[in-house]
């Protein structure tokens, strides 16, 4: 998708894209939250890069292993992949439990919305090229080792439910501090937050900034907490960021070919 | 056909291969020197395999841990990453260890969703020449190839055409040469790719779909080598493109 960079460059209070409209639009936060739990498309995002073990507890829930192979040393820089345009996926699109898979793992993260370009930014000024931030379930099949994950486990179509709507930054008063709930079918499996991240938002994006330009409209996830919940087909997974907003997606089984 | 995109009289312009130089859609003949030359399309998802020729797994095997390869070795670019034909890359003053890969790109033309390798080649649009460099010594053990490694900015090279498929009549059998400063480091011949162009698309297709403009950098052969800042460096790959590259210094 091209991203319409004027969408994120001058953001005032949040964009939604509704099921049926033509365009996304940026509307105070309180109308969007009236239409209550409607469908909306992906906001038109860039390219989505997403942080694994940037939780420290994700980190440390590793234990000796870090240090053993293959990893042999823990991280330096941020361990980064991408989600690819075919993993975007809108507020109540199905995700999809491939078949032979019994339970998908939901990843709550912060999404970061970058509204001007970021080309080697120190940590002082990185938020100034933040728009705003998301609700993103980063959807992984289960997998035991991150040396050379396949991408069958984290690029299915519709992996990356994003949404409902991008919260412009001058709302969000500190981004490191939100709390963070997972419930399955309306039962609350996880509670977290943005906090206690080896690299809070700004240093993530001085950091990432260093060898990669991140451009507007781009999506930079801040990583999942340890211990990610689990799902199986026929139920729902709803992540609430406080303060951005609820992203809920029902879970179904692949159809047979 | 041979199609690119380039920078000209302060517009970006389609073109095409003519007489040893372009053609503009507007018939404006232009020699490749009067243009800046853009990557030939505005990339999808770019896709790139690792380890993907037999001799390159026997170069790295000292210092890579492979273990047994059930499935192609995939891994994921930004839009960053890349530069045009004739574009310049960075390379970062502490590292020890930068090298070239010359590599043949798949462009996707048609969606692919669950496909067969029976029928993957008619979702191919096209082909042209990648440099897809790495910086080794920021390899870690963690996703890799890490982006650090692979993904930095400018750092992979694409055109300087996108070439038709149907002027590719035998994309598996296709010579590529690296030559550095005008010495030849690197030769090799898709024939000898571990998965060749259909398996890639049935694997690929099998979990996430591919879209009109999605790009597949096949791999790259033996005969790796670091480069420095000043170096020329040519990719060439019979009928699809010769790709020119110029190492530069990471200072502002």
């Amino acid at each position: 998708m091209l991203v319409n960079s004027a969408c994120f460059g001058n953001l005032q209070d949040a964009l939604a894209w509704p099921a049926g409209a033509a365009w996304p639009e940026d509307r105070p936060l309180s109308q969007w939250q009236r239409e209550g739990d409607a469908a909306f498309r992906a906001p038109p995002v860039g390219t989505a890069y997403g942080t694994l073990l940037n939780h420290r507890a994700a980190l440390a829930a590793l234990g000796d292993a870090v240090h053993a192979a293959p990893y042999k040393a823990p991280p330096k820089a941020p361990v980064l992949y991408i989600k690819p345009r075919n993993t975007f996926a809108g507020q109540g699109d199905a995700i999809v439990v491939p078949a032979g898979v019994e339970e998908l793992e939901v990843g709550a993260t912060l999404g970061i919305v970058i509204g001007r370009e970021a080309c080697r930014v120190g940590e002082a000024e990185a938020l100034s090229c933040v728009a705003g931030y998301i609700v993103c379930n980063d959807v992984s099949v289960p997998h035991a080792s991150f040396y050379r994950p396949s991408l069958r486990f984290k690029c299915r179509d519709g992996f990356l439910p994003i949404g409902p709507w991008v919260v412009a930054a001058r709302h969000v008063a500190d981004p490191d501090a939100l709390a963070v709930r997972v419930c399955i079918d309306g039962h609350l499996v996880q509670q977290t937050s943005t906090a206690g991240m080896q690299r809070p938002v700004a240093r993530l994006i001085a950091e990432v900034s260093a060898f990669m330009t991140l451009t507007a409209g781009d999506l930079l996830m801040l990583g999942v907490a340890a211990g990610a919940p689990r799902a199986r087909a026929g139920q729902r997974a709803r992540i609430e960021i406080e303060g951005i907003g609820a992203l809920e997606n029902p879970l179904v089984a692949e159809r047979a070919a | 056909m041979k199609h690119a995109r380039v920078a000209w009289g302060g517009a970006v312009r389609s073109a095409v291969a003519a007489g040893g130089g372009l053609r503009l859609a507007d018939g404006t003949l232009l020699a490749e020197e009067q243009v800046v030359w853009l990557p030939p399309l505005q990339p999808g998802t770019i896709i790139a395999l690792g380890i993907n020729y037999a001799d390159h797994k026997k170069e790295l095997a000292k210092e890579l841990t492979l273990s047994a390869k059930d499935e192609p070795l995939a891994f994921l670019k930004g839009p960053n990453a890349l530069v045009g034909h004739r574009g310049r890359t960075p390379r970062p003053a502490d590292a020890a260890f930068m090298h070239y890969e010359c590599e043949l790109a798949v462009v996707i033309g048609r969606a692919a969703t669950k496909v067969k390798r029976a029928d993957a080649m008619a979702h191919v649009a096209g082909y042209t020449v990648a440099n897809d460099y790495a910086v080794r010594d920021y390899l870690e053990n963690w996703y890799r190839p890490n982006l650090r490694v692979k993904n930095r900015d400018g750092a992979t090279a694409l055109g300087p055409w996108l070439v038709d498929a149907a002027a590719v009549p035998e994309p598996h059998a296709l010579e590529l040469r690296t030559f550095v400063n005008g010495e030849l480091k690197q030769h090799g011949n898709t024939r000898d790719l571990i998965d060749d162009i259909p398996a890639l698309i049935e694997y690929l297709s099998s979990f996430m779909t591919l879209l009109p403009g999605d790009i597949i950098l096949t791999g790259t052969p033996e005969g790796v080598v670091n480069v420095n800042p000043g170096d020329e460096v040519v990719c060439e790959i019979d009928g699809v493109g010769r790709l020119l590259n110029t190492i530069v210094g990471d200072e502002c």
